[in-house]
């Protein structure tokens, strides 16, 4: 065993979507950084969907940008293909979506790590955590190399005592084609933590070649492309389409035809998959009177024959696969590169962290991505960053940063993780977000920059890009109360449609109208035309929709009184004898930091938060 | 703590007086409108109490009543406190409740009156462990109440009206966010029909609350036995009217008969029930079992047994079911010569008397009041107030369910649709516990093939 020469701050264990926001926060707030991994040619890979963004997602990359992540740079400097989802939904419900080249999304992303200041890449496979009384101490590497670190990300994915299947076939592997990793759970498990076992799935990859896209639908992406980054001005990448078929009754017969070998179906899988991202046999099983579900078959990027059929993910062996594939329209002499499988791992039950990431168990130890048990590129960097920023945090002792649940996905996000913990892969929805009029897309900027700016991960210019579009909006909500429209303003009435009016009214209450838009008004004012359209676009939401808007406003203020009141780490529950002695049990498992994240543990009663209250007052 | 609870502060009973107590800041607001002086005084001063006429909102008297205001912070809870003195009937205590919720109050929960007191400092901080203790038993009490309370259909309705409404918010979040799955706008005939059932069965439960129809009120006494002892003739004295029907034919008592009398200024509900045996006609055996499935939510059994017959079958197999819950023994027919408490029953507490002539009565009232008094009775929340809280409960659940309809006609965003729908099944949670997100995926994913 050799050590290696420097001591880092912090080491982060793998280079997936969780590891490299991780890595990039920790060195770019000036912390000495590793980032290991088990292979180089493996960074940010995206081992199913090649996506970013989509409902809720989309969210989450926004917000990771406005707080200085990389991820939709990344995007933006590979998406092959954009799209709005929602447009005709309001605005809190809109979401970006794009297609990656998933190889160049990688190698972008490799090159941004490595010319990273502070930050080392290096190849190896940790199989053991160094831990030094109850705190973690560093990383040793099948290699035998020993690397010191004062605190240590896991984003192990779906590596930890990975198990591939293909019909009854089985094997140990992380993703398809690569080893999986050993030693890590077992030593969690040593050190007193649960580890459990979760279930995901792939769809085989079609080689492009032998699809006859005329039998099959195109979908364009989006001309003018709107950018996942608020610094992007414009995408300049090559766009292509993406093309839609579906299956049908004979594709069904040949998925059932084969489920008497579907690890699935057989009993062989025993991790939970996800609900929502159901295998094409569950689907067929699961909603017998559905005769056709949607396939969209999409590109995995420029200079690659392999096309990704969404919709598809399936663990039934491989001729099953190939025979079914061939039913479909488009798809009748598809050759298969890729087989679909499924893969069970090892995770960390979330509920045995701290909101900033850490392992309760272990100082200095933080979880992120998979290993947690979400799934999704987009959640995994949302937590990859968190835990990243807190791990400098816990070194330079000073407060970690958890996002408040009115603040941003990514706080609903590990908020629901640590205090519900997750029993399936966890994938974000808006619907979880309870105040999602206020969490939207284009206010992310709004939200969380200030947070980003004063951690020290916001740089000069997205903060000054920031600070005029604050100083816009100003501007134009000045406009907006001060300008006034009268009843003899005849042509302005008429170019807005409207009648007639009896008073005088601001342009505000004009705009209120719901046939009333603010371009129309933008085409009559210069002041307002002279205001960029990402502000005017606020100064119209926030007009629009300003009562739904209060009523949220009015759940936050209440929701943020409970959430200030903290409870103590060293809160003794068993000394509270009006607690029964179940919500007893479930307050000591959590260990709630507020009283808030108390009352969202399933069992907790508004009569313990009430008696808690109480206690926590005659401290 | 800002929104402002009400709850009546005295027990609540016929006769006497009660005290309706407000506590929240600028609580006062909230009653001007319906307190009016015969004099022209301008406003209350603090720590004084006025005469005046309690009003409803279309402006009829409801009581005359007593009105003071004490101001923050020389109040039992420390904030702005409201308390008003009325007759202490219950449909007095109801209408001006039903007013004060109506305007912008909430119903107190339990203990919370005592823990906003202790919250503001007005109770020595050391005495925070006796504070949870109240709360804890409160709500515990509170919550075998509403059980109690909403046995049965009651409680089914309600978790019927929860299980809609979740089946159309799951419409319109698998709308939202499934874009891709070509999961199609929620249509107006596929939640018309739901809204509109659900809005008319809810209406005619609030109104049954409104007629106090709902109310079930008073500490539950079931009256027990085997057939023929004399329990419906005990009824009907304790009732003073021919209510049950008496006949010397075994078994003759098959459904619950409730009635309900006060005593002493306690509320009492009597439940009498079919005699105990094992029979084969299936009505009299519905009516068995019914009588022992009222055990377990009674506050008292009264045991009948027949004087005049020494041996007892069956009376250990009966005692056995009664658990925990308090008894006392009535040897009937203590008009019939020969007549005595057997000695096998000296131990229990028992009573003789006659439900023919009447003698022994006055000490089962006595008794009644003896056992009811340990147990702390005036601690209870009422029945009262459990009503109110349910009745209030289904009145906000309607006014987001009516927002929800008039947003959806007008054909706006689902999310906004979603705001209403989640504040209907919030309102509900009171009675029915949180709504959480995962159940709503849940629906979700078993209902739409949707993800992939």
């Amino acid at each position: 065993m050799s050590t290696y020469g420097v001591k880092y701050d912090v080491i982060v264990v793998g280079a997936g979507h969780a590891g490299c926001e991780a890595a990039l926060a920790s060195a770019r707030l000036g912390c000495k950084t590793l980032l290991l991994n088990l292979s180089l040619d493996a960074i940010a890979q995206m081992s199913c969907n090649p996506a970013i963004g989509g409902l809720a997602k989309g969210h989450l990359v926004r917000e990771i940008d406005a707080l200085g992540g990389e991820m939709a740079h990344n995007i933006d400097a590979t998406g092959i293909q954009f799209r709005t989802l929602n447009t005709k939904k309001g605005p809190a419900v809109r979401a970006l979506r794009a297609q990656a080249d998933r190889f160049k999304y990688s190698q972008r992303m490799k090159q941004v790590v490595e010319n990273q200041k502070f930050l080392d890449l290096k190849q190896g496979s940790v199989v053991k955590l160094l831990i030094d009384g109850d705190c973690v101490a560093g990383v040793e590497t099948r290699d035998g190399v020993v690397f010191a670190g004062s605190s240590v990300v896991l984003t192990t994915g779906t590596f930890m005592r990975g198990l591939i299947h293909v019909g009854l076939n089985n094997y140990s592997g992380g993703r398809a084609g690569e080893p999986p990793s050993f030693g890590i759970s077992e030593q969690l498990h040593a050190l007193g933590l649960d580890v459990g076992r979760l279930k995901t799935g792939t769809p085989p990859r079609l080689y492009s070649g032998s699809i006859d896209f005329s039998k099959t639908e195109e979908q364009p992406g989006d001309s003018p492309i709107r950018p996942f980054s608020f610094l992007t001005k414009e995408i300049k990448t090559q766009q292509v389409s993406c093309f839609i078929t579906a299956t049908n009754e004979r594709t069904h017969d040949e998925i059932r035809a084969g489920l008497d070998r579907s690890p699935l179906y057989s009993g062989v899988i025993e991790g939970v998959g996800p609900r929502y991202c159901p295998s094409i046999e569950d689907k067929v099983v699961r909603f017998p009177e559905k005769d056709t579900h949607q396939i969209f078959l999409e590109p995995e990027g420029v200079n690659t024959a392999e096309i990704y059929p969404n919709g598809l993910p399936t663990s039934l062996p491989a001729d099953v696969q190939l025979r079914f594939l061939r039913t479909i329209p488009g798809l009748e002499s598809a050759e298969i590169m890729r087989v679909g499988y499924a893969i069970e791992y090892d995770y960390v039950d979330p509920i045995q962290l701290k909101p900033s990431l850490e392992t309760k168990a272990v100082n200095g130890l933080f979880n992120a991505g998979q290993i947690n048990g979400t799934s999704g590129y987009e959640e995994a960097a949302a937590q990859g960053l968190i835990a990243g920023i807190n791990a400098v945090m816990k070194i330079q002792d000073k407060e970690p940063l958890v996002l408040k649940r009115d603040q941003g996905y990514i706080g609903v996000l590990i908020d629901d993780l640590v205090s519900l913990g997750s029993k399936e892969p966890y994938r974000m929805f808006t619907s979880r977000a309870e105040y999602r009029l206020l969490l939207r897309e284009d206010n992310a900027d709004q939200r969380l920059t200030e947070i980003g700016r004063k951690l020290g991960l916001v740089c000069d210019a997205r903060w000054q890009l920031f600070q005029n579009k604050m100083e816009q909006l100003e501007t134009g909500n000045k406009i907006l109360t001060e300008g006034r429209i009268v009843p003899s303003d005849k042509g302005m009435l008429k170019h807005l449609g409207i009648d007639a009016i009896s008073n005088g009214q601001s342009y505000r209450d004009v705009l209120k109208r719901p046939d009333v838009t603010i371009s129309q008004l933008v085409e009559k004012c210069a002041d307002l035309a002279k205001l960029s359209s990402e502000v005017t676009e606020q100064l119209q939401i926030a007009t629009k929709y300003e009562g739904y808007i209060k009523r949220q406003v009015d759940q936050v203020a209440k929701y943020n009184k409970i959430e200030s009141i903290r409870i103590p780490a060293e809160f003794d529950y068993a000394a509270v004898s009006s607690l029964s002695a179940e919500v007893r049990e479930k307050l000591e498992n959590v260990r709630p930091v507020s009283l808030g994240q108390a009352g969202r543990i399933p069992g907790v009663t508004p009569a313990a938060i009430s008696i808690l209250s109480v206690m926590l007052r005659s401290r | 703590m800002t929104d402002i609870i009400v709850a009546p502060a005295t027990p609540v009973s016929d006769g006497g007086i009660a005290i309706i107590r407000l506590s929240g800041m600028d609580c006062l607001s909230i009653v001007k409108p319906f307190f009016q002086t015969p004099s022209d005084f301008c406003d209350f001063d603090s720590h004084t109490l006025y005469y005046g006429h309690f009003h409803n909102a279309d402006g009829n008297v409801v009581d005359e009543v007593m009105c003071v205001c004490m101001v923050s912070p020389r109040s039992y809870t420390g904030e702005d406190v409201v308390e008003i003195h009325c007759h202490g009937g219950r449909i007095v205590v109801r209408l001006i409740l039903d007013t004060l919720l109506e305007h912008g109050c909430r119903m107190a929960q339990p203990g919370e009156f005592t823990q906003r007191a202790f919250l503001n400092g007005r109770i020595d901080l050391s005495k925070a462990e006796a504070v949870a203790d109240i709360i804890a038993s409160r709500s515990e009490l509170s919550a075998s109440i509403a059980a109690d309370q909403l046995s049965g259909c009651l409680s089914k309705k309600i978790y019927e009206f929860r299980d809609v409404i979740i089946r159309i918010l799951s419409l319109v979040e698998a709308y939202i966010d499934f874009p891709e799955d070509d999961m199609d706008a929620p249509h107006i005939d596929s939640i018309d029909s739901d809204l509109s059932v659900l809005l008319c069965q809810i209406d005619t439960l609030i109104c049954g609350f409104e007629e106090g129809r709902i109310l079930k009120d008073g500490l539950s006494v079931l009256i027990l036995g085997q057939p023929n002892v004399g329990k419906s003739s005990i009824l009907n004295r304790l009732v003073g009217q021919e209510r049950a029907i008496v006949t010397d034919v075994a078994g003759t008592t098959r459904d619950l008969i409730e009635e309900c009398v006060t005593l002493s200024g306690l509320s009492l509900r009597f439940i009498d029930s079919a005699g105990i045996r094992d029979t084969n006609d299936p009505v009299e055996s519905v009516g068995v079992d019914r009588a022992k499935s009222q055990i377990g939510s009674a506050d008292l059994v009264l045991y009948v047994v027949d004087g005049t017959k020494t041996v007892l079958s069956d009376f250990n197999e009966v005692y056995g079911l009664l658990g925990d819950v308090p008894v006392i023994i009535l040897v009937n027919k203590a008009d019939v010569a020969g007549c005595t408490i057997p000695s096998f029953l000296t131990n229990y507490r028992c009573l003789l008397l006659s439900a023919k002539d009447g003698s022994g009565f006055d000490l089962l009232a006595d008794e009644i009041l003896d056992i009811f008094k340990l147990s702390g009775s005036e601690q209870r929340e009422s029945y009262l107030v459990s009503d109110r809280r349910h009745r209030d409960a289904l009145l906000r659940c309607q006014q987001y369910l009516l927002q929800f309809k008039q947003d959806f006609l007008h054909s706006c965003s689902p999310e906004f649709l979603s705001i209403h729908l989640r504040d209907a099944l919030s309102a509900l949670g009171d009675i029915t516990g949180e709504t959480t997100p995962d159940e709503i995926l849940n629906t979700i994913f078993s209902r739409f093939c949707v993800g992939k």
